[in-house]
């Protein structure tokens, strides 16, 4: 348990870092949200004093407080759930706004990371277990795709695949669902629908991703079969089998652990690939949000961000524990 | 094992053996890098675009803002040859209609379409009559620039963080590695995103895009190279500088620092890499600033993307446009990620005989024998016959003889 509380009070560390400076941010950059507001409200008429502390309130700049008051303020409202609303969106609560687009980004990153993981994993054993073969043909693709941006990715697949584009036809590269003949509710149409339009962002995110678990695992690997017990199991004449599962569970440890880098940059680039393929999930909203200069919505998602990677670290945590008889003892402990 | 291919990747190990009295062993130490293919593919690449980067404003033959002329109605013969873009006539047939009854295209007669490929514009024109060719140029500098200037700045403070957090250890320690792992965990580009929506100029500017760039990025570094401090700190010439009364400053930067070099420089590309992509990324986001705000924007591969994403490029099939800038960012990631494993490679030598293949092997006058566990032996010449022999036999178990007799 004590590693584990230790884990939690690093992750409520790093929230606080990271919601305190999206507080300071707006208030010390030179691209004032209040001037935009101000300049916004402009152009439907004369904005006066009333106005302008009007936007600042609504922004949580205060009118007269310090900024210390203002921090304390954002603190309080964030425990009781209140994160603003968003002048876009029809002044709807930021997070009525963000349930609302959770659940695509969820189960999008979910599905995507895991086949990932597990999928970049195997091939990264197999590619360690028979280096020098002809599987070291992988290596060069391998890098290629670590070295490609997500979102160029992902036009590449809308090319080849996308029902849009020219060549293949096969699926459908924009939006959640087919919004013109698919009505949202418990029916296999639908189901299907978000399936299939979940194909090419998934494949994007996986392909993408795959590329850094490869190579991680398979130098890990390798490192790991040149341990005297690998030797003395194959000594022993155990299966090669048995063999090789020895040798990638102990590869496997230091792959759970990098998995913190990795989780950041995946949900970076999905993000992105959420903008290319105009999938209604955070991302897409996070960079419609910049556009518009909602900034009220920018921080809320920032925060919701955060949570989502903060969490998925401490998963991969528990996993950690889960897998490393050390780790497990000193968790007892 | 499969016999018969070849594996580009494979170095000669033995090439260290031969005794090379042209070089003193330092200077060999130091060129020992650049044999393997990797790093020449990655030094080549890299070198291309440093050229392009120089001289690619003034070899573009357009500037990269030019709009040509084109028809205003449908034109043929030298007219149409001239122009930058090329009318299409698009019939009401045409029109496309989902199942809802909305249907989109209009009935208009013409429309003006990017050329693809030619002669006067080797890779093409925009939707916005440009010359493909003469943005993809211009826009290498900017690319690499930023990239390189962010790799420079996030690398410093890894160095300075993580240096500075093994070496002194203690409560500095703490305090540092708590910071880096913090930043770790924090997802940089969506921190990206708020910082630079939040100075819409910074494009303009090669030093702040930068600067923005390379704050989320120096965490990684920072803990790789703290880690590898710790381990240094405590060797005997570190401790016998410490002993003879050298400067706490001094033994950092003449004792620890060189020795964490290919750390240093390995941190230096990834951080690079890092930065083009994020770069890139900001800019394919609208964020870099546009080249027709004022102030103006850089020109840069994820610009140039920018701009024809949102034009249907993908869709409509005019891969001139938005392929060549992104296969520019794939090759330069790709050119950088090779010279990283090569030094990956020259820090770790176990990865090193990974890319032996036999045949290549054979062909450098090696046998290769290779053993579960054990990093493969290559033995000389003299041995081969009967060597070979029996690798010929038993090599196909995939590691699985026994060891030499």
């Amino acid at each position: 348990m004590r590693l584990i509380l230790r884990r939690l009070i690093f992750y409520a560390i790093a929230a606080w870092v990271a919601l305190t400076i999206s507080f300071f941010l707006p208030r010390v950059m030179p691209g004032n949200p209040v001037q935009e507001a101000i300049s916004r409200a402009t152009q439907s008429g004369v904005c006066n004093l009333q106005c302008v502390n009007a936007i600042r309130l609504e922004l949580g700049f205060g009118v007269h407080t310090s900024i210390w008051v203002q921090y304390l303020q954002f603190w309080g409202n964030l425990f009781h759930g209140d994160l603003g609303s968003s002048w876009t969106q029809g002044n709807q609560p930021v997070t009525t706004l963000i349930a609302q687009y959770l659940p695509w980004t969820i189960g999008l990153l979910g599905v995507a990371t895991v086949i990932s993981f597990v999928l970049g994993t195997f091939i990264g054993i197999v590619m360690g277990w028979l280096r020098g073969s002809w599987l070291d043909w992988l290596m060069p693709v391998t890098t290629f795709f670590q070295a490609i941006p997500y979102f160029l990715l992902a036009l590449v697949l809308i090319m080849f695949f996308g029902e849009t584009a020219h060549l293949l036809h096969l699926l459908p590269s924009s939006g959640g669902y087919d919004v013109y003949t698919v009505a949202p509710g418990l029916s296999w149409d639908y189901v299907w629908s978000i399936v299939s339009h979940a194909v090419l962002p998934a494949a994007t995110v996986v392909l993408a991703s795959m590329a850094g678990f490869i190579l991680g695992m398979r130098n890990q690997m390798i490192t790991t079969m040149d341990e005297d017990y690998v030797l003395l199991a194959r000594a022993k004449g155990l299966p090669r089998r048995r063999v090789v599962w020895y040798a990638a569970r102990n590869a496997l440890l230091p792959s759970v652990s990098n998995f913190s880098i990795a989780i950041s940059l995946v949900v970076a680039g999905q993000l992105l690939v959420e903008l290319v393929f105009n999938y209604p999930g955070i991302g897409y909203h996070l960079f419609k949000a910049v556009e518009d200069l909602d900034y009220v919505l920018v921080q809320g998602i920032f925060l919701v961000v955060v949570v989502v990677v903060l969490v998925a670290n401490l998963l991969a945590d528990l996993v950690y524990v889960m897998i490393d008889p050390r780790a497990r003892q000193e968790a007892a402990a | 094992m499969s016999t018969g291919i070849t594996t580009t990747l494979a170095e000669t190990p033995l090439a260290g053996a031969a005794p090379q009295p042209r070089r003193s062993p330092v200077r060999s130490r130091a060129l020992r890098l650049p044999r393997s293919p990797k790093v020449i593919a990655g030094l080549a690449i890299l070198a291309v675009f440093a050229v392009i980067a120089v001289i690619g404003p003034m070899i573009a033959p357009y500037s990269p803002n030019e709009t040509g002329v084109y028809c205003r109605t449908a034109c043929s013969g030298a007219q149409a040859a001239a122009a930058w873009l090329q009318t299409i006539v698009v019939h009401p047939a045409e029109q496309v209609c989902n199942t809802a009854g909305i249907c989109f295209g209009s009935p208009a007669v013409l429309a003006f379409v990017p050329k693809p490929p030619s002669s006067a514009h080797w890779l093409g024109t925009t939707v916005f009559a440009q010359d493909v060719w003469s943005q993809l140029l211009v826009s290498t500098r900017a690319t690499l620039l930023v990239g390189f200037i962010a790799g420079a700045i996030a690398t410093a403070l890894s160095v300075l963080v993580g240096v500075t957090a093994g070496y002194l250890g203690g409560n500095a320690d703490e305090g540092l590695s708590l910071l880096s792992n913090v930043f770790l965990a924090i997802p940089g580009l969506p921190l990206l995103i708020v910082l630079a929506s939040y100075v819409p100029s910074a494009g303009a500017n090669v030093i702040i895009i930068a600067l923005i760039v390379a704050a989320t990025g120096w965490a990684y570094g920072a803990r790789v190279l703290r880690a590898q401090t710790l381990s240094l700190r405590n060797r005997d010439f570190v401790e016998a500088a410490r002993v003879s009364g050298e400067g706490r400053l001094r033994i950092i930067v003449v004792e620890v620092l060189p020795n964490l070099l290919p750390i240093v420089a390995s941190t230096f590309l990834f951080t690079t890499l890092y930065a083009v992509g994020a770069y890139v990324a900001l800019a394919f986001l609208g964020l870099a600033g546009a080249p027709n705000a004022t102030p103006a924007g850089l020109w840069n591969w994820g610009e140039m993307l920018q701009q024809a994403y949102p034009q249907n490029a993908v869709a409509s099939g005019w891969w001139w446009w938005w392929l060549p800038p992104g296969f520019c960012i794939a090759l330069l990631g790709m050119g950088l990620a090779l010279l990283n494993f090569g030094i990956d490679e020259f820090v770790n030598p176990r990865l090193r005989a990974a890319g032996l293949s036999r045949r290549s092997a054979r062909r450098a006058g090696i046998s290769f024998r290779p053993r579960l566990g054990i990093t493969p032996v290559m033995h000389r010449r003299g041995t081969v016959a009967q060597q070979r022999a029996t690798a010929g036999a038993g090599a196909d178990g995939g590691g699985a003889q026994g060891p030499p007799a």
